[in-house]
């Protein structure tokens, strides 16, 4: 940090013989990238302890791009593969990072239980309403209306309010963000990774590609400059009033911060009851 | 009466100066810096890089503050800003 002004170098932390990265010309993906690198660098974590995962979809390639511990997953499974790493390794910090497609269509049922039983991991999911990767089809974010490449005439299943569905499960930490907000988002992941329990960071970014194109933003640029007339910033609202119409309002900000035992606290506690120290066995599960 | 007055510390603070820095090969020519930047500093070129996209020029570098919005936005990693103390410092 230098100067006046905030900028760490995340040269470090990129896989410099592959970038330049994949991702179209005004992906917002390397700018939420760029502000999960530096809010790692300010959080002042060891970076030995730290684990990136990411499932399949552009979002997914992120785990190839960053030059820390990380692993690309099957598609939907970046949570599960997060929860073994954790619970054999505690001392992790464990980040997942990954598409809104990904973690909340066929990676759902692990969303939300995770959420349930407060497992202590951080979820960076980068919403940009469509599966980019395969060819912009709608997923369970894609607003209604909303034109995709499997809804021609306009999209009439009902979108996931994402921060709603994960407040309802259990997560301690709900914040929503988009790719233009660079500084308050890097400030969120910031507050996330030193949250324990489940902490959920939504980003908002452009798929000029895939979704913009299809929605009247045609470019990276347009969706921005949509983000930037449109945003509302509205700390604290309750996440049921969050859900995102076509080109409509997007609340954005820090919805839930609550304290709530972990899945590790309560495992802990249960099976030392269970099991008191003298007479407990040594196994793998119940070593603290 | 006057309603305004001069910062008592006016002449300690001396205004910061950025230096932009472009990797050519990154830029994809999105335009986000462009758009964001509150000094209107960058501005897109005729210059194209190697896969034809089109670079950006630092045309008016002399009203960077450093504030460095354009390095946090830019989603290639491609533009980078240092002020001139960095500048001194890292050539000593
Ligand atoms: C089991 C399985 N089913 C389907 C696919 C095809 N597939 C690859 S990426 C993807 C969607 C990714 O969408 P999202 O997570 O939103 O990421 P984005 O590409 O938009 O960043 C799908 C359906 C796959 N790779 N594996
Ligand atoms: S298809 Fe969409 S999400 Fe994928 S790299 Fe291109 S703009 Fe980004
Ligand atoms: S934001 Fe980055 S990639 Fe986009 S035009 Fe500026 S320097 Fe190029
Ligand atoms: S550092 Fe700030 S003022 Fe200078 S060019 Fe970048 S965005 Fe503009």
């Amino acid at each position: 940090m230098n100067g006046n002004h905030e900028e760490v170098n995340i040269e470090g932390l990129l896989r410099a013989d592959r970038i330049p990265h994949i991702w179209c010309p005004g992906c917002g993906l390397g700018s939420v990238l760029r502000s999960f690198l530096s809010a790692l660098i300010k959080s002042e974590l060891p970076l030995d302890k730290v684990a990136v995962v990411s499932g399949i979809g552009c979002t997914g390639r992120t785990a190839g791009y960053v030059k820390l511990d990380s692993f690309h997953t099957t598609h939907g499974r970046a949570i599960p593969f997060a929860t073994g790493l954790k619970l054999a390794n505690p001392e992790l910090k464990v980040i997942v990072f990954s598409g809104d497609g990904d973690l909340s269509s066929i990676g759902g049922n692990h969303l939300i239980h995770a959420a349930r039983r407060n497992m202590d991991m951080t979820i960076i999911c980068v919403n940009n309403f469509t599966y980019g990767m395969t060819g912009g089809q709608a997923a369970p974010t894609t607003p209604l209306n909303a034109r995709t490449s499997t809804t021609p005439y306009g999209n009439y299943e009902i979108p996931f309010n994402i921060p709603y569905l994960i407040a309802a499960a259990g997560a301690v930490y709900v914040s929503r963000w988009t790719a233009m907000h660079v500084r308050r988002l890097e400030k969120s992941i910031i507050e996330a990774i030193h949250k324990k329990g489940f902490s959920f960071v939504e980003a908002i970014a452009p798929c000029p590609t895939q979704y913009g194109r299809k929605n009247r933003q045609a470019t990276g640029l347009t969706q921005m400059n949509y983000y930037r007339d449109n945003s509302i910033i509205n700390h604290g609202a309750d996440p049921r009033d969050v859900g995102i119409e076509l080109n409509g309002p997007i609340n954005v900000g820090k919805f839930v911060d609550i304290d709530r035992a972990t899945f590790s606290d309560l495992q802990a506690d249960i099976l030392d009851k269970a099991f008191p120290p003298e007479s407990k066995p040594q196994t793998e599960t119940t070593r603290t | 009466m006057k309603y305004w007055r001069k910062p008592l510390d006016q002449d300690k603070v001396k205004p910061v100066h950025g230096r932009i820095h472009l990797l050519p090969e990154r830029c994809k020519g999105c335009g986000f810096c462009v758009k964001f930047c509150p000094r209107d500093v960058l501005e897109e070129s005729e210059r194209v890089n190697k896969k034809g996209y089109h670079l950006i020029d630092a045309v008016r570098e002399d009203e960077c503050v450093a504030c460095g919005l354009c390095e946090a936005i830019c989603p290639d990693f491609a533009i980078s800003v240092t002020t001139e103390d960095e500048m001194e410092s890292t050539s000593v």
